[in-house]
């Protein structure tokens, strides 16, 4: 399962004690982290500071250097203790762990992949991949197992046994990344783990995180300084400067709306139609029927919402096609199942917009998005596209 | 005239030494069991070394140093090294030089014992740091032979007190490079441990010690080559070994069995560096990042 995180006004603040005093008393005051650093000599690197992440988003931070983005991520494992506020994560306030729990949740919970990699120079491969799991106790045979998944995932396959000091830059992420999955987070930490690495590589292993994430269940929170990646992979991004979010959203509000000149400026030189994807526009669905619904509750639903059609999943919630309301209106049968109309025109919920034109193009109705496992995800609006492509 | 005004006044005269004689006296007789429990324990530890050394036949240390330095560097170490030491046993001094490794050999595993753990102390105290920097500092300031005079006081003559006081002569930079080396671990492997939850047990043991190896092992070799040199001046308190032939040499002004003596320590020095060196070359290679 995944985990939300709730940050609440929560501010963290380096210096001496006396000087962190100070500045938390300024906090309120409507002064900016620079003026109290002048005042205090105290640095406020997160200041009132609140997000909201849900389930299973990729969310990405972008700021320049120095605008506090790993200060911010760093107190999802409390390796920086905020000065005030509060961080929830799945409902569980963490500055209110003991440190038996900080630990647990340290080593079940949350993981973080570095910027520097920090992986363990004198361990292999393999060693570095089961480290988290070694920490728990966990039984030889069923580490190196559950590493070796990991290690598999991330495509390593043969690398197990390299020393990391063998391995290039972008092979020393994909091990960073697979010691980070090794014991399954719902939280995956990520401060800025592409920045070290080559353009081409960088491309490579976005494309990689967003096969990954798609295919399993977790929250993402990514850090980047670069607003290329960070609407390349993000579901919704907040853009930092100076201790404090300026603007919030999707990438397709940002475009739309940005929130300041500087916001303006940041996305200058970010061509829409490379960067935007099909999941930042898509919408959720109005109302979706799964096999072995009644007829009658389904009319009634379509009805109520005054839809002339809806799309139907199984269990899973994978896509299997869709259904009129004319044809419920007709029906005498019981179940929906008979009256599904199979559709295999489905949108890829990673693909940008660019390719998601042509078939949205020749489509009858809006098109349904889908993740790596076919399941129902969102829908794609031609109008919102059109919009979007414009300008 | 003049004489009165320059020359220091006898009046303030104060002797001392004779506090210290009484201090050392008390020390003595009131910890005499624990000088006791040394002396056995390090003697105890004399009669294991010396008789896995002198059981060795001299062949086969020569052909054991040989495949040593052959692994360790090339072929041509190999044989350099292996000369050298056929060289002292050429000399005439190869039993003096069992003697004299069997208290480097005591002295540096004494030095181990007590300056790991200090030296990790060191690094999780700050109050322990600024305690014991400036002691090593000033250890480091002190001429060699000061400590024999500790040694002599409380444990006599011999080689017991000679590992005494090359044990302390040699255990600083052990302390030193073994705080220096944790100290120095990468801020973010240390993060990346803690972020995975590790206990500051599985820190020390999984992440620090082991990224400090190479530093601890540098030290491990200064310790060793201070315990060569000092082994040479601890004659002075009746150690047998390659130090006591040079000393002898110097008392009756013999130039060629001094510089023959003299030589064999070089030899040694040179060998045990070469040796550990190498060792830490090693560790060295895996370690190294970016
Ligand atoms: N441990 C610390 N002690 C004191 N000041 C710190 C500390 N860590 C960060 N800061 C300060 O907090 C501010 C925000 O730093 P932070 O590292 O969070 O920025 P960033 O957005 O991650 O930058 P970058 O892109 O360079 O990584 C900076 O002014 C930095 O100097
Ligand atoms: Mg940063």
């Amino acid at each position: 399962m995944a985990r939300d995180v709730k940050i609440d006004n929560m501010s963290v603040v380096f210096g001496t004690k006396m000087q962190r005093k100070a500045a938390i008393e300024l906090l309120d005051e409507d002064m900016t982290a620079d003026e109290i650093r002048e005042e205090t000599g105290a640095t406020v690197a997160v200041k009132n500071l609140s997000i909201e992440i849900e389930e299973g988003e990729l969310f990405v931070i972008v700021g320049l250097s120095g605008s506090g983005k790993s200060s911010l991520i760093r107190t999802l494992n409390l390796l920086n203790r905020p000065a005030r506020g509060t961080i929830t994560v799945g409902g569980q306030d963490l500055t209110e762990l003991s440190s038996s729990g900080l630990r647990s949740y340290r080593r079940n919970d949350a993981s973080m992949v570095f910027q520097n990699f920090a992986l363990l120079s004198h361990r292999t491969v393999m060693q570095n991949v089961e480290y988290p799991l070694e920490v728990q106790g966990v039984a030889r045979e069923k580490r190196r197992q559950t590493a070796q998944d990991a290690i598999d995932l991330v495509g390593l396959s043969g690398w197990e046994n390299h020393m990391p000091n063998q391995l290039s830059g972008g092979m020393r992420q994909r091990v960073g990344l697979a010691r980070a999955l090794t014991n399954d987070p719902e939280l995956l930490l990520m401060d800025e783990p592409y920045s070290a690495l080559d353009p081409l590589i960088r491309r490579n292993m976005q494309d990689e995180l967003l096969k990954l994430e798609d295919e399993m269940d977790r929250t993402i929170l990514f850090i980047t300084h670069d607003m290329n990646e960070a609407f390349r992979l993000g579901d919704r991004i907040a853009l930092m400067k100076d201790a404090e979010i300026v603007q919030i959203g999707t990438p397709d509000e940002f475009f739309d709306k940005p929130a300041s000149d500087y916001v303006r400026d940041f996305i200058a030189d970010v061509d829409k139609t490379r960067i935007l994807k099909v999941r930042s526009i898509m919408h959720r669905p109005g109302y979706v029927a799964k096999l072995g619904d009644s007829v009658k509750e389904t009319r009634e639903a379509l009805k109520e919402r005054d839809m002339d059609f809806c799309y139907v999943t199984d269990k899973n919630r994978k896509f299997q096609g869709y259904i009129r309301f004319e044809d419920l209106q007709k029906s005498r049968g019981q179940t929906i199942n008979k009256l599904v109309n199979e559709d295999d025109t489905v949108i890829y919920r990673n693909a940008y917009l660019r390719e998601a034109w042509h078939k949205l193009k020749e489509a009858e109705y809006d098109l349904p998005v889908v993740d790596g496992k076919g399941r129902l995800r969102g829908v794609l609006d031609y109008n919102v596209v059109v919009e979007a492509l414009a300008d | 005239m003049w004489q009165t005004i320059r020359d220091f006044p006898e009046r303030l005269y104060f002797d001392y030494s004779v506090y210290i004689d009484r201090f050392v006296d008390w020390l003595s007789n009131t910890f005499e069991w624990l000088f006791d429990i040394i002396r056995d324990v390090i003697l105890t530890m004399f009669d294991g070394v010396e008789f896995v050394l002198g059981v060795m036949p001299w062949w086969l240390y020569i052909g054991l140093l040989f495949i040593a330095g052959w692994r360790l560097y090339n072929v041509k170490t190999g044989v350099i090294l292996s000369l050298l030491l056929f060289l002292i046993g050429v000399s005439g001094l190869w039993d003096e030089m069992i003697y004299t490794l069997a208290i480097i050999f005591i002295s540096v595993f004494i030095s181990f014992l007590i300056g790991l753990p200090t030296g990790i102390l060191m690094s999780k105290s700050s109050r322990l740091e600024s305690v014991l920097k400036p002691i090593l500092d000033g250890m480091q300031t002190l001429p060699s032979f000061v400590y024999l005079i500790p040694a002599l006081m409380l444990l006599g003559i011999g080689r017991v007190p000679a590992v005494f006081a090359t044990t302390i002569y040699a255990v600083p930079p052990l302390i030193r490079l073994t705080f220096l080396g944790i100290k120095n671990v990468d801020e973010q492997v240390i993060e990346a441990g803690i972020s995975f939850g590790s206990t500051p047990m599985q820190m020390l043991f999984k992440i620090e010690l082991p990224q400090a190896l190479a530093t601890i092992a540098a030290g491990l070799n200064q310790t060793t080559m201070m315990a060569v040199a000092m082994v040479v001046i601890a004659s002075m308190i009746g150690a047998r070994g390659i130090g006591q032939e040079v000393l002898i040499a110097i008392r009756q002004i013999n130039v060629g069995d001094g510089f023959v003596a003299g030589l064999a320590i070089v030899f040694v020095a040179i060998i045990l560096d070469r040796l550990l060196q190498g060792v830490t070359a090693r560790f060295d290679q895996t370690m190294e990042t970016e």
